[in-house]
């Protein structure tokens, strides 16, 4: 085990799996045959569609307003009709609103994407326009609009940009293929944040057990003086937003608190390359890379893909199901999330579509907690997660909130490394919902 | 889709250990000294420690199956607790007290409080208590080793209350060619074991160093500043035993790291309080049993303080 590099206190070693995809250059992958677009795939309000059915529309065309400020607007990532506006299956959960387009193949561009010109010649509050009538979002996972991030509050000085290069979740390799084949997107997109927060020094933090992207990165960023860099030491969470910053710039995030109220942001490095084509080209986020790969995948791939295609399409261009299918997952495998169906689309935040089998999906059965202490020593926010888990399943959430149920990260760190196989974050995130519940309603009485 | 997806939360993936790995783990740190036991004390040893084990996993298949609950003797506790029974029994023990010791710490000590992971206290050390108080000239029966139901004879501990001047060689304490119970006496593979579940980190150095550390500080101090007498306190009674096998029980000790080492801190004060002033010359076995009574309260007093609330500069 290497104990170089940059680190935070507690996390794991879960295996990598990463050998599967990590030297797989990113494909292409053909337009599908109809791709369904969720008018939610980010944190914040849902889009208002502005198409109909039977509209003809073209790659890059705006087709889900956003009218809040905290929310995205959903451009299609296809040429062809709109089919149907209904609620679809979403692998973030709920049934959601969604545009059914059905492809025409020719991939037409729509009018308004032009190119926006020199990085230069831009200011501060066209670069925020730009990402944000862009749609773009966090693509670690959480789907975050960009666009909030990079407009802090006056009171929030910022004086650090952290580019999340970690990729600690087992599996994945799309952000580790972007840093080997996009090195000079990231630089472009990284100087746009820059530019954008009017911040001086940015860092990119890769995990070393990507040493190539490091090697890469570090070539890119020589003629740019005021990015760096942060070889971090191997180890989940180390791309979880509090332990990046904490390895990085030595800074906790306060409880409760964001990374601003530390003057630091972090941007995903998918969401730094979307941000350099939305310039470059004046292409939206339309399109991402997706590592699809575990043990019940015939040929794991990295894809360049549209958003709104589905996993089953994604599926099949990687030679489909190499044996029969026990669990699908938006996402990784610490922090995924499991769908009950391959019909669900691609969004902006998927950074991997994990397939396993029916053997490495079945889940272990628990018994008694022994108190080894292994899910306190683990936490990467120095919680005790037996104490809240036990709490929570006895229904006493006053005392799962005295042991601070709601800084839990599910980062899954505590069910992973349980002996007793006790799904601790299960009962964690059900204590976090009462609190939430409880707190809503106190508020309701006092107002 | 024709076939259903198993939708869990995450993770999705889980480490390799279990429950019956860990306590895989503490059986095997335990066998050099069960080895150095039968060599030193004979055959009878291997009865007692077998007759001990095989009481303790029959007494709680037993009840699990009385009280319809699923039977987890496959988790190798109770093969601990039995095994741990054994070792705190003296050479010379007959055979129904391995017996009655191992049902009373699984049926009193475990079962009653929910089984694994319940317990407050050590079911072996409650077991030990509870054969000291009933039948204390059979639990005290002592001999040399290689001399089985021969004279007795007396502990390290109780030659350096009363006549220090008889001690055993310092060498003889450490191997464990002394009387004692069966499987505390070889100081130095116990040490073994305690380095191999370190290694496995199947337990945190915390109890152990902060134990023997508090034993060795008081014992050098009271005995004048004289290394070999400290020696003897840190070697040549239970303390190896207790401190890295006994305190370190999951259930009746600590979760939180600084409550681990007050743990110690305390177990080491009252050992020495009672090997110094009491009439007993080892106190081993009260003062964890009277630590895993205050472990709820040193819990509380002793939470990690949560990321973000303060510590580190903003």
């Amino acid at each position: 085990m290497n104990k170089v590099g940059l680190t935070f206190k507690g996390g794991i070693h879960p295996p990598h799996h990463k050998d599967r995809t990590e030297n797989k250059a990113i494909e292409i992958a053909p337009v599908p045959k109809e791709v369904v677009i969720p008018l939610v795939q980010h944190i914040g309000a849902p889009c208002e569609p502005v198409v109909k059915v039977g509209d003809y529309v073209k790659v890059g065309q705006l087709i889900g307003e956003a009218k809040a400020f905290v929310s995205a607007p959903i451009h299609a990532s296809v040429s062809g009709t709109v089919k149907k506006i209904e609620k679809r299956p979403s692998p973030v959960g709920a049934r959601i609103n969604s545009v059914v387009i059905a492809t025409d193949g020719e991939q037409a561009i729509h009018e308004s994407i032009v190119p926006k010109g020199k990085l230069e010649d831009l200011s501060p509050d066209e670069l925020k326009t730009i990402i944000k009538n862009s749609g773009i979002t966090g693509m670690g996972g959480a789907g975050f609009p960009t666009h909030v991030k990079v407009s802090p509050p006056q009171d929030k000085k910022i004086d650090l940009l952290i580019i999340n290069g970690a990729e600690c979740e087992p599996f994945l390799t799309s952000d580790h293929r972007v840093m080997l084949e996009m090195p000079d997107k990231i630089i472009n997109g990284t100087r746009a944040i820059m530019k954008a927060l009017n911040v001086d020094k940015a860092i990119i933090g890769i995990e070393n057990n990507k040493p190539d992207a490091i090697k890469v990165i570090k070539e890119a960023v020589k003629e740019f003086p005021d990015i760096t860099v942060a070889e971090l030491r191997t180890k989940y969470p180390q791309g979880g937003e509090k332990s990046l910053i904490y390895a990085v710039a030595n800074k906790e995030v306060p409880s409760g608190g964001l990374p601003m109220d530390v003057g630091v942001v972090v941007q995903n490095i998918g969401t730094v390359v979307a941000i350099s084509n939305a310039i470059e080209t004046g292409m939206p986020l339309v399109e991402r890379v997706v590592t699809v790969t575990g043990s019940a995948v015939k040929e794991p791939k990295n894809l360049m893909i549209k958003i709104g295609t589905s996993f089953k399409d994604a599926i099949d261009f990687c030679g489909g199901y190499s044996e029969e299918l026990g669990k699908l997952i938006n996402g990784g495998p610490m922090m995924g999330i499991a769908q009950y169906t391959d019909e669900v689309p691609i969004i902006k935040g998927t950074s991997g579509i994990l397939v396993l089998n029916k053997l490495d999906s079945v889940p272990p059965d628990p018994t008694n907690c022994i108190r080894c202490a292994k899910c306190i020593h683990g936490c990467p926010v120095y919680l005790q997660p037996l104490m809240i888990s036990k709490n929570s399943l006895l229904g006493r959430f006053d005392e799962a909130e005295a042991y601070n149920a709601m800084d839990c990260i599910e980062c899954g760190i505590c069910s992973f490394v349980c002996p007793a196989k006790i799904p601790l974050v299960d009962s964690i995130r059900m204590a976090k919902k009462e609190i939430v519940e409880k707190r809503k309603k106190s508020e309701g009485v006092k107002g | 889709m024709e076939n259903r997806l198993i939708a869990t939360s995450s993770p999705h993936i889980r480490s390799h250990d279990s429950t019956t790995s860990v306590m895989l783990d503490v059986v095997i740190a335990l066998v050099p000294a069960l080895i150095a036991s039968i060599y030193f004390f004979g055959m009878t040893a291997a009865v007692t420690v077998a007759l001990s084990i095989g009481s303790a996993v029959g007494t709680e298949a037993l009840i699990q199956k009385i009280t319809r609950q699923r039977v987890t003797i496959n988790d190798l506790s109770a093969v601990i607790t039995g095994l741990l029974m054994g070792f705190n029994l003296p050479p010379t023990t007959p055979w129904w007290l391995p017996v009655i010791g191992s049902f009373v710490a699984i049926a009193i000590g475990k079962q009653v409080f929910g089984g694994i992971g319940n317990n407050f206290i050590n079911p072996a050390l409650a077991g030990r208590a509870f054969l000291v108080a009933s039948w204390p000239v059979q639990m005290t029966a002592w001999v040399n080793p290689g001399s089985v139901d021969t004279v007795t004879a007396a502990t390290p501990l109780a030659l350096l209350k009363g006549s220090p001047e008889n001690l055993q060689p310092l060498i003889d304490v450490v191997l464990g060619r002394i009387p004692g119970s069966l499987g505390e006496t070889s100081a130095i593979l116990l040490l073994i074991g305690g380095a191999y579940l370190l290694y496995r980190k199947v337990i945190s150095w915390r109890i152990p160093v902060a134990y023997i550390g508090t034993v060795a500080l008081i014992a050098f101090i009271t005995t004048d500043f004289n290394l070999t007498y400290t020696a003897y306190h840190i070697f040549g009674g239970g303390l190896m035993l207790g401190a890295i096998f006994m305190a370190t029980d999951y259930s009746s000790s600590p979760v939180t790291n600084k409550g681990k080492i007050l743990f110690g801190i305390g177990a080491g004060l009252l050992t020495m309080i009672i090997r110094l002033y009491s009439s007993s010359a080892e106190g081993v076995t009260y003062s964890i049993l009277f630590m895993n009574v205050a472990t709820p309260l040193i819990e509380k007093y002793t939470a990690p303080r949560v990321f973000g609330t303060g510590g580190v500069r903003k």
